[in-house]
């Protein structure tokens, strides 16, 4: 079986995001892996233990650092790894899932699994974007995936705990919120072996490179309703003012 | 091209779930200035489809919708506004909804917008603002051509001004909805057993700064502590250190309690969503921007190991 994943790489959230006109200034932010894309990943290698297959981990290189995500990628069980080397760090949903759609259609996918949501995906997610371009169904916020005799069993969740579960005729794409499996973790000692030796495919980007279609206005902290009444000094104070705070509403 | 906005409602058991209200009434709105109809669109049956206060209510029935099934809802959708041009499709950024919107943008060739929190037009221009990058940034854009695709967070717009009493009309699927790749197979209830946090007046709840599972014992105490429970954000769950029934947020259970002490949680729109009407909100959180600052009442930039070690032995 032929399992794909196909990866972003972010602008962190972790850290400040400062902006240059009306986007982000790209040139200073540190981009991560996309964390639903740790879980995608460990769902494709959870179906290749149990089902057989190849995974090929695939992501735009926007910034010229996408080496180090495969790197993990591999660590943690892909058998492969390509980046499309795009170098534009401002790339949007659209112009990424057609590059992507263009090299995973080369590869002939059987189950394609990306993660359910990226936290830059203004102008929506990669998954369902290649699925249309593909023509592949595709089903997203999964949390679990079985692969038998070329079908899927996946479950689907709402909200609360409330899912369905969905038999899906191979190929599809899956849209993953959480792998069935917490996921695994690589020693640094892995990863940097794999880094010295691992053979990282290129494909250049191809396509209409067609973007999302959308005229920035404007990029800025949202405008906050009200803020936090803040307390300070050292945490036995803040806990004191909190212990407080809480005894006088009756709360403790 | 028309005018008109159509909104891709969502029902579950027999209700219509609130942002599909939501959008109903910006929509109402928005047609009105435009000059255009704001349409509800419903998909299955076995719901009471007469109660927005749309311009007009249509409601595709056949047995392939009777479950969400992403496939069949898509194709559905896709010839709906292929033989209909609207300005505007809504859907709501909910697990049916994400299923659905980039997907018909890819397939239509037209813009699409997520994490949608507000519309408005200018001389006939639409600026749409979105709330993207975990709540940290809103950027405002306006998408090109005549037609868009609008994925809106829940509790962007009020409930009310979508409610109304619309007579629908009730029309056939526009495609063939044999031969699907997905196949809706059965429900999955939620697991019984645990303790109810909507039922609790007090909760602490943790975020991944609690750092690991053997770090929950310390939150588990301050909530005792208090009389409380531990609840959580959806990675703390998703790594295992807590039960799914402690999932507070989108995709987990909506809370309103008395307290929602809150350690090491960013404060995700996701996360929102589950519990932005809790009567105190407290949050300690290292990163002084944490997006969580602008909703909670009241906050502390620090370390929540150190706090909640300090509040333990001030209870
Ligand atoms: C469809 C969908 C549904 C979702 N449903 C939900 C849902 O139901 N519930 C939910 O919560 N999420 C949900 N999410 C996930 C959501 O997008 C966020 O990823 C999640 O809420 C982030 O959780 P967090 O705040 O714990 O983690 P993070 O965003 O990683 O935040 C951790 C925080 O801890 C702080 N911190 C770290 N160390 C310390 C310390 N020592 N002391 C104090 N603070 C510290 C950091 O500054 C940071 O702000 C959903 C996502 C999707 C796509």
């Amino acid at each position: 079986m032929n399992i794909i994943v196909a990866i972003k790489h972010i602008p962190s959230i972790a850290d400040d995001l400062p902006v240059n006109g009306s986007n982000l200034d790209f040139d200073s932010v540190d981009f991560v892996l996309n964390e639903f894309d740790e879980q995608s990943i460990e769902q494709a290698v959870l179906v290749k233990e149990a089902s057989g297959g190849t995974v090929t981990v695939v992501g735009v290189d926007l910034i010229g650092e996408l080496d180090n995500v495969l790197h993990l990628a591999l660590a943690k069980g892909a058998d492969k790894a390509v980046k499309i080397t795009a170098d534009d760090p401002g790339a949007d949903s659209h112009q990424q899932a057609g590059w992507l759609a263009e090299a995973i259609r080369d590869m002939s996918p059987d189950i394609v699994f990306t993660g359910v949501q990226a936290s830059n995906d203004l102008d929506g997610q990669i998954g369902p974007m290649l699925a249309a371009r593909l023509d592949l169904p595709y089903i997203g916020g999964v949390s679990s995936v079985d692969v038998v005799d070329g079908a899927a069993t996946v479950n689907k969740e709402f909200a609360g705990g409330v899912g369905a579960k969905y038999a899906v005729s191979l190929p599809v794409v899956v849209g993953v919120q959480a792998a069935s499996k917490p996921p695994r973790y690589a020693p640094i000692s892995k990863v940097r072996q794999i880094a010295q030796t691992a053979a990282i495919g290129k494909v250049a980007p191809s396509g209409d490179g067609a973007g999302a279609g959308l005229a920035f206005k404007k990029m800025a902290p949202p405008v906050a309703a009200g803020h936090a009444k803040m307390f300070t000094g050292s945490p036995k104070e803040v806990a004191a003012q909190i212990v407080e705070l809480l005894k006088g509403r009756g709360l403790a | 091209m028309s005018n008109d906005i159509f909104v891709i409602t969502e029902h579950m058991d027999g209700k219509f779930s609130d942002v599909s209200f939501e959008m109903v009434g910006k929509a109402k709105e928005l047609a009105a200035a435009l000059g255009g109809q704001a349409v509800a669109v419903v998909l299955g049956g076995g719901v009471d489809v007469n109660g927005f206060a749309s311009d007009s209510t249509i409601q595709v029935d056949d047995p392939a919708l009777a479950q969400f099934n992403p496939e069949a809802c898509g194709k559905v959708i896709e010839a709906l506004a292929r033989e209909k041009s609207p300005r505007l499709v809504l859907f709501g950024w909910t697990a049916t909804g994400m299923d659905l919107a980039a997907w018909l943008s890819a397939r239509l060739g037209q813009p699409c917008v997520a994490y949608v929190k507000g519309v408005s037009l200018d001389g006939g221009g639409l600026t749409v603002s979105s709330q993207v990058y975990g709540g940290k940034m809103v950027a405002e854009v306006a998408p090109q051509g005549d037609m868009a695709i609008l994925a809106v967070l829940a509790g962007s717009f009020p409930v009310e001004a979508g409610q109304g009493s619309t007579a629908a009309s009730q029309i056939a699927s526009p495609v063939p909805l044999d031969g699907l790749k997905v196949k809706f197979v059965e429900a999955i209830k939620p697991a019984a057993g645990d303790v109810d946090i909507t039922a609790q007046a007090k909760l602490v709840s943790i975020g991944r700064g609690i750092g690991g599972k053997e770090n929950v014992e310390l939150a588990e105490e301050l909530a005792q502590a208090l009389g409380g429970t531990v609840s959580a954000s959806r990675p703390v769950v998703d790594a295992g250190w807590l039960p799914r029934t402690r999932q507070v947020g989108k995709s987990g259970l909506k809370v309103k309690p008395k307290l929602y002490l809150m350690l090491g949680i960013s404060g995700a729109p996701e996360h929102l969503e589950g519990m932005k009407s809790a009567e105190l909100i407290i949050a300690i959180n290292t990163d002084k921007k944490a997006p969580i600052f602008n909703v909670a009442h009241y906050g502390a930039t620090a370390d929540l190991f150190e706090v909640a070690e300090a509040m333990l032995e001030l209870l």
